[in-house]
């Protein structure tokens, strides 16, 4: 085989391995058979119809909803002061607390979620709701340091004196000069943060609790009672949202820039 | 206050952590003044001005603006106004914003806040670009922009850093009158901070030479090109032979020599320009090493019994060839006379 059909091949199959299992789930989930299965047995929309009656699914989409909107709010609301700071300032260990701060993304999430519940959320009795809300937020608080650190780092620091020396106070001058010129890397922190957040499992898995779980760990119980090809209609509305967020966030953004 | 004290500085201190970066330094500027702070970088001369901004504050020391102590007064109610190098406009802004954002802090009124940046840009040549973005604009129009946005705010001082730095040699002109005329117009006090001794001597009604944190001379153009006072301010504007001077003596290569004319005492040393050097007559004798031909002028090096001479001679006259011995002089009556030899 030469080269020139090889790397084309290679690329086939890349994008294949990628892409097929999301053709499946969609297929799957426009099935008209009782179980999930594929090939797909005959068209039928009533699989993703019975999605939205689902109590538990919309309960469990509403805890998604709000741990990945409030938490990556929070996640933003400490991580743009302190990519500020660090890009600021030379701070004693800022590589240090940079890197600590990065470290969620490295550890696996498992091991962030088992330690999470054993030593913080069971020794000091934490409610599941709070817990997931705190994991969340530390979950996103890497991406939002990074994204928002970077459009920092392109935005010259001087027009801050430049407002202060026009009468601006230092805090008005964050406000006024800073903000608006970091808005979007902002934004593309928020919806990598939202998308990170709504997907993740590991975590949430240890976490989850009577009455109180999100959306991917609902659909995990789910299908070890009912195998239907609910939960693949389910996956496939959930990808449709992420693909529409994305496409929106690099059509106006140019998310690619900040990832 | 006098109008000679308008703003000054008094044993002012600047430091940077434990580094020092100026040291007990006394100045006054009058009201009015176009002043430049000339030196090498890492002189104190960029420091000095964001202390006279408020941007740092002083380890110790006044500074007095309009006979009000300002030294701790905070940046933001100094009516100082500062053209960064950068020029530091504010990118989300338009042209327009960006004049009017000093004047909607202070809550001006809409249609006075019009009047003004109107005025402003117009005074600046970039009515038409009121609308644009700073990115749609070349560097030397964002600098008028940034010049706009201090004025309009109608400061008692005018702080430009490297003003004339990031231009090319045809933009540089016209910014140089630009600047004149704004000074002219409206009497602003301005002081700038340049490494070139070219912009300061073209630009300024007195300059301060600084060195290491310190003030080395403080005189008009002509004074600072002419009488220089100290090796460092010879050497910066072109002295290019100078000479330590102990006991009424020159001190050379190859030990003392007796000097024709008597020195007052506190002579710490001469220079001479090149062209100062007489070729072909006088006391002392010398071999040409090198001479390159620069079109109105002939420089000559010359190997001497004092060290290496460096002498300049109008074209017009015949060359010497490498090689060739000569005599020459260094007239005491032309020379600048050193106060200090650092």
């Amino acid at each position: 085989m030469t080269p020139r059909i090889f790397s084309p091949l290679v690329l086939f199959l890349v994008v294949a391995f990628l892409i097929g299992p999301f053709f499946i789930i969609v297929a799957a989930s426009l099935s008209g058979g009782e179980t999930l299965a594929f090939p797909p047995q005959g068209f039928s929309l009533k699989w993703v119809a019975k999605v939205f009656t689902v109590e538990s699914f919309r309960e469990s989409f509403a805890v998604s909803m709000f741990l990945a909107i409030g938490g990556t709010a929070m996640a933003l609301v400490l991580g743009i002061p302190a990519s500020y700071a660090l890009s600021r300032y030379k701070l004693p260990f800022g590589e240090t607390i940079r890197t600590i701060v990065s470290l969620p993304i490295i550890v696996p999430g498992i091991i962030v979620g088992l330690a999470l519940l054993r030593y913080i959320v069971v020794p000091f009795g934490f409610n599941i709701t709070l817990a997931l809300f705190l994991a969340h937020t530390a979950l996103v608080l890497p991406y939002a340091v990074r994204v928002v650190s970077a459009s920092l780092n392109n935005l010259r620091s001087d027009i801050e004196e430049a407002a202060v020396l026009l009468g601006s106070s230092r805090a008005g001058a964050f406000f006024r000069v800073v903000m608006p010129n970091i808005r979007s890397g902002i934004l593309a922190a928020f919806i990598l943060g939202f998308v990170t957040s709504f997907n993740q499992v590991p975590v949430s898995l240890f976490l989850s609790g009577p009455g109180v779980r999100t959306l991917p760990i609902d659909m995990l119980s789910y299908m070890e009672i009912t195998y239907d090809p609910s939960v693949a209609a389910l996956s496939a509305l959930l990808a449709f949202m992420s693909i529409g967020i994305v496409f929106l966030a690099e059509r106006f953004l140019g998310f690619s820039r900040y990832v | 206050m006098s109008d000679a004290s308008f703003l000054s500085l008094e044993k002012l201190t600047l430091a940077y952590g434990d580094t020092v970066a100026v040291k007990d330094l006394d100045l006054s500027i009058r009201k009015g003044e176009l002043m430049a702070f000339l030196g090498p970088s890492g002189c104190g001369k960029t420091t000095t001005m964001r202390s006279i901004a408020g941007l740092l504050t002083p380890a110790s020391g006044r500074i007095s603006l309009d006979g009000i102590d300002i030294t701790r007064v905070s940046a933001n109610k100094r009516s100082v106004g500062l053209v960064f190098q950068s020029y530091a406009l504010f990118p989300h802004l338009s042209v327009f914003e960006n004049v009017a954002f000093g004047l909607r802090l202070k809550k001006m009124p809409a249609s006075d806040i019009e009047t003004r940046v109107t005025a402003g840009l117009k005074s600046v040549g970039l009515s038409k670009f009121a609308s644009r973005k700073p990115a749609e604009l070349s560097g030397g129009q964002q600098q008028r922009v940034a010049l706009a946005r201090s004025m309009v705010m109608e400061p008692k001082v005018l702080l430009l850093d490297e003003p004339l730095s990031n231009l090319d040699a045809r933009l540089r002109l016209e910014m140089r009158t630009e600047l004149q005329r704004v000074q002219k117009e409206t009497g602003v006090t301005m002081i700038f901070v340049t490494h070139d001794q070219g912009e300061a001597l073209s630009l300024a009604d007195r300059i301060v030479v600084m060195l290491n944190g310190a003030i080395e001379q403080i005189g008009t153009p002509e004074d600072i090109y002419n009488r220089p006072v100290s090796r460092f301010v010879a050497d910066f504007v072109g002295f290019e032979n100078i000479f330590a001077v102990e006991g009424g003596k020159l001190r050379a290569a190859n030990g003392p020599i007796a000097l024709s004319e008597s020195l007052p005492p506190d002579t710490a040393g001469l220079a001479w320009r090149p062209r100062m050097v007489t070729l072909g007559s006088g006391p002392f004798q010398g071999t040409v090493r090198g001479a390159s031909f620069s079109g109105s002028t002939r420089e000559y090096l010359l190997d001497t019994p004092l060290g290496a001479i460096k002498a300049e001679e109008d074209a017009g006259l015949a060359a010497h060839q490498p090689g060739t011995e000569l005599t020459f002089d260094l007239p005491v009556a032309k020379a600048a006379r050193l106060e200090r030899f650092g």
